[in-house]
């Protein structure tokens, strides 16, 4: 049994098992949305903001839910969690709802949000699966902002919108367009390979 | 707009101008997961051929005569998953019952599929759009033959790159991003042919 509460909780989702770089789950968002520093970070908050209140909801009401019918349940969930998200974004940042376009109702189908559901709040009391949310979301977070640096950073020239690259620079447009992401993706895990990490398949 | 050009262009611009693979970055997972092998790249595209074109077709109406006209659009995002969930579910009671070769030639992916996020897509981009029934029956079917074209053609390529001299670091996942992203820099060259 685990502590109440057990601060690992949280640093494992940060680093040592991130979500992205050690499990190699919900690639879709990752690169579609990390073409810009400003989408990355809005879809980082929201997807903070949907693992934490579906893993605390899931820890919550873990002892009235039949097994046989928990992934519908969570689903269910994570869906009201997504929603609230899709639609403040609408009302408050038009612009980043606009920009995040169909890939922000897929969070529903995230498999980083219901892998942790079920295999994390679904087992451990409210506060680690709390820390666990936020943890795992600052993990994807930090992952899709990496990303997103080495995407906006050769494309357009600038970091979050702001020019550091001298007016000399041409950028290197095809990073900031789909087949950029790919590459991106693609050396980033050789890389993680070099490194001598094993590696798991979504 | 998407929902005032003909049905050639509605297909062509879901099949290779906006390939879900390749330009959208959905349905990834299973893409990079089974295109290991030809044979269940076949039989995967094929299941999802089928249902997305029926899910997107049962959303279109869940989302036309029962969200709407209760005013029921927030939702949306609950009521796919739940549709396109049960569906697959029903779908392959169904199949298993009455024919039994295709549920053979199905398998596993029929199943796998609720979570196939091009699917899901597929019904919110046909209801972002604002297509009609015809329209998003055409959409769908487009988006689906383009799953299955790149995940053939992809399927065919990693079967030789297997046996050829690739950097340790690179063998696998890595080398199949890349792969990737030269496939995505082929479709690129579709983005002129005509502006949606």
């Amino acid at each position: 049994m685990k502590k109440l509460i057990d601060l690992k909780s949280f640093s494992l989702g940060l680093w040592k098992e991130n979500p992205v770089f050690y499990l190699m789950l919900g690639l879709c968002p990752l690169l579609a949305v990390s073409a810009s520093l400003k989408d990355a970070l809005g879809m980082g908050a929201a997807f903070i903001f949907v693992l934490t209140g579906a893993n605390i909801t899931v820890s919550i009401i873990r002892r009235w839910v039949p097994a046989h019918i928990r992934i519908p349940v969570f689903i269910i969930v994570i869906a009201t969690f997504v929603t609230i998200v899709d639609y403040s974004m609408a009302a408050f940042l038009p612009p980043l709802h606009r920009s995040l376009g169909v890939y922000l109702p897929l969070m529903v189908v995230n498999c980083i949000i219901l892998g942790r559901a079920e295999a994390f709040a679904s087992k451990n009391n409210i506060v680690n699966s709390a820390l666990d949310g936020l943890g795992m979301g600052l993990g994807f977070t930090l992952a899709i902002l990496a990303i997103a640096v080495l995407r906006e950073l050769p494309g357009q020239g600038t970091v979050f919108g702001i020019r550091v690259l001298g007016k000399s620079y041409t950028p290197f447009l095809i990073m900031i367009m789909p087949p950029g992401a790919f590459l991106v993706i693609g050396f980033l895990i050789a890389l993680k390979n070099s490194m001598g990490r094993r590696k798991n398949k979504c | 707009m998407l929902n005032e050009a003909n049905l050639g262009l509605i297909f062509l611009s879901a099949f290779l101008v906006n390939n879900i693979l390749l330009i959208r970055f959905l349905g990834l997972c299973s893409f990079i997961g089974i295109s290991t092998n030809l044979k269940s790249s076949v039989g995967m595209g094929a299941a999802v051929v089928f249902v997305t074109v029926m899910a997107c077709s049962i959303s279109w109406a869940v989302y036309r005569y029962l969200l709407l006209p209760f005013r029921l659009e927030y939702l949306r995002t609950a009521a796919f998953i739940l549709t396109i969930a049960s569906f697959v579910q029903f779908e392959e009671i169904i199949i298993r019952k009455k024919v039994p070769a295709m549920y053979k030639a199905f398998g596993i992916y029929l199943p796998l599929i609720t979570t196939n996020c091009a699917i899901l897509a597929s019904a919110f981009l046909g209801i972002d759009y604002k297509l009609s029934f015809i329209q998003n029956l055409v959409f769908a079917l487009g988006i689906s033959a383009g799953y299955c074209l790149i995940i053939v053609l992809f399927a065919s390529i990693r079967e030789r790159i297997d046996s050829a001299p690739i950097p340790v670091n690179f063998r696998g996942v890595p080398i199949a991003f890349i792969l990737t992203g030269l496939m995505s820099l082929a479709l690129m060259g579709f983005k002129g042919l005509f502006k949606l």
